[in-house]
């Protein structure tokens, strides 16, 4: 069912955990859903020195979270900025079709991390989170209407 | 090191047995003729096939054989028993179904498909534990009602009903009264009439019998509709060749089933037992759910806070052990399982489920694997979990 390459993640997630005094914290996703990823970034410079998260939920969900943060550690804010779920979604080899909202939840942690640490510089933003579970993420992502990458 | 293979979901299905799968054999090559031919070798399979028939009547207490009937399926059975009753009974009026929150898909989908037809389906609620109250069945039953199904053990929380108490309900009120047995069959003692049911589901490949075969007993007189219209096998009820080996194995197994029952349940109860109290004694934050009396006696099915049922399937798997779960995440839904949520559970206990149901080859060696491995993957689940984080921060 899940590609080599989500079953790496989900077996060998990389940065499990917590970063003491993190910059910018950000947390989707609620337990009716069964998905709730958390997103820790530390940031130096206008760039993501690290990133660590915590996720409950399925092993696409633990998958899509290792490598989203695989995917924004070194960047720049406003290039881990337009890291979109079907990004995380092709670096996993894709993802069956129902489990495609995990990487939208991905997306939306980055962000939602990246919003905290605008909030605590004051600086503004657009950013529009995912306040829950809208059911809006079930089987098609917000950004990919055909499921699969 | 070769990995270990532990099967723990004999309830999703079971191996067949050697001796059943020696008793089907000769239908497959050499006894191919069609039950419904003349010459000898049809002749010798119908005889065959009337003698499973006779066998699962007697292991189930029936009347007569007559009141067997095979089907595909246990949930072509149950499809059966309440689409043919309810056609049957339209004509006259009838029009209400009463059935319990908890039944398997093979009911609730079938109400769900009846519901659009114009019937009106009664979703009685179960207690804490999975109980349906025989009040509440009486309550609910109207002047329209058909008839009212209740499965006899759950396939996920393993609670058995008061089927007896049920059915003298039922009589009194003169509404049919079906139970889907599919789990109970083999595992628990049956007897129609003493259980008072008018109609009762089977399926061959939950007790060490085949798979593609199940049963449906109808008590004689009452009376159902097809679902399927054809030829004259099963009387013109259940048209369509007969599967003469799959009849054979799941009558093969029945009778070996109910020999030797009590030696098996006492077995894989003990098994149960050893893996519930472990699970209890080592890992914190655990909930059993479902009843520790009145139980299935294969079935343990315990909710891990703060972790996600799919991720602990997909590392037990990586263990070898095959369990399952009542998770959204492995049903491909957004809701958590039905009877876990009937039962009260919250989303989040209820997306930590997991079930394990026992079998004839597991050993207590396989337990204790099973116990050191849950330990070690709910530790490590529960460390990447935010849930936990947040639960520990909020008990500094």
């Amino acid at each position: 069912m899940y590609s080599d390459k989500v079953m790496d993640h989900f077996t060998n997630p990389r940065n499990v955990g917590e970063i003491e005094n993190a910059d910018g914290v950000g947390q989707v996703g609620n337990a009716k859903c069964g998905d709730i990823m958390k997103m820790y970034l530390k940031i130096e410079d206008g760039i993501i020195v690290d990133a660590k998260f915590k996720t409950f939920g399925c092993g696409a969900a633990v998958a899509t979270s290792s490598m989203a943060t695989e995917l924004i550690k070194g960047k720049t804010i406003k290039e881990a900025e337009m890291i979109t779920n079907k990004a995380v979604l092709e670096a996993l080899d894709g993802l069956p079709p129902a489990k495609v909202h995990c990487s939208v939840l991905a997306e939306e942690a980055i962000a939602a991390a990246l919003q905290d640490y605008r909030a605590r510089n004051g600086m503004e933003t657009d950013y529009v989170g995912c306040s829950g579970c809208c059911g809006g993420c079930n089987r098609t992502s917000h950004h990919d209407e055909n499921g699969e990458a | 090191m070769q990995k270990p293979v532990i099967y723990l979901d004999h309830a999703a299905t079971t191996y067949v047995k050697p001796e059943v799968f020696e008793a089907m054999k000769p239908y497959f090559v050499e006894e191919y003729g069609n039950a419904s031919s003349l010459y000898s070798v049809g002749r010798s399979n119908r005889k065959a096939v009337e003698e499973a028939r006779a066998t699962i009547a007697r292991c189930l207490g029936a009347n007569e054989p007559g009141e067997i009937y095979f089907t595909g399926s246990g949930t072509e059975a149950d499809n059966w028993a309440i689409k043919g009753s309810v056609l049957a009974a339209r004509k006259k009026g009838g029009k209400h179904i009463i059935t319990s929150a908890i039944e398997h898909p093979a009911i609730m989908e079938t109400c769900k498909f009846l519901k659009k037809e114009g019937f009106d389906v009664t979703y009685l609620p179960v207690d804490s534990e999975g109980f349906v109250d025989p009040a509440d069945v009486e309550k609910a039953i109207r002047p329209d009602t058909i008839i009212v199904s209740i499965m006899y053990a759950n396939n996920e929380i393993g609670t058995i009903q008061p089927i007896k108490a049920i059915g003298e309900i039922t009589k009194k009120h003169g509404v049919l009264f079906h139970c889907d047995a599919v789990q109970a069959a083999g595992s628990i003692p049956i007897d129609v009439k003493d259980l008072g049911v008018d109609m009762l589901s089977i399926s061959g490949h939950k007790f060490y019998g085949p798979k593609g075969i199940g049963a449906l007993y109808i008590r004689k007189g009452v009376r159902l509709e097809n679902l399927i219209h054809g030829g004259h096998q099963e009387r013109g009820k259940r048209p369509g060749t007969e599967n003469v080996p799959g009849i054979i194995g799941m009558a093969k197994a029945l009778e070996l089933a109910v020999a030797d029952m009590e030696q098996y349940t006492g077995k894989i109860r003990q098994l149960r037992d050893k893996a519930m109290n472990l699970i209890m004694e080592r890992i914190p934050h655990v909930k059993l759910n479902g009843p520790v009396e009145n139980r299935l006696p294969g079935n343990l099915n315990i909710s891990f806070r703060f972790i996600e049922g799919e991720s602990l399937l997909l590392m037990l798997d990586m263990k070898g052990i095959k369990a399952s779960s009542g998770s959204a995440c492995s049903s491909g839904s957004l809701d958590p399982s039905h009877v876990l949520m009937a039962i009260g559970l919250s989303h989040e206990i209820a997306h930590g489920s997991l079930r394990m149901s026992f079998g004839d080859h597991n050993t207590e060696g396989e337990v204790d694997y099973l116990v050191d491995s849950l330990e070690e993957i709910v530790t490590r689940l529960r460390s990447m979990s935010p849930l936990y984080e947040d639960f520990i921060k909020a008990n500094k």
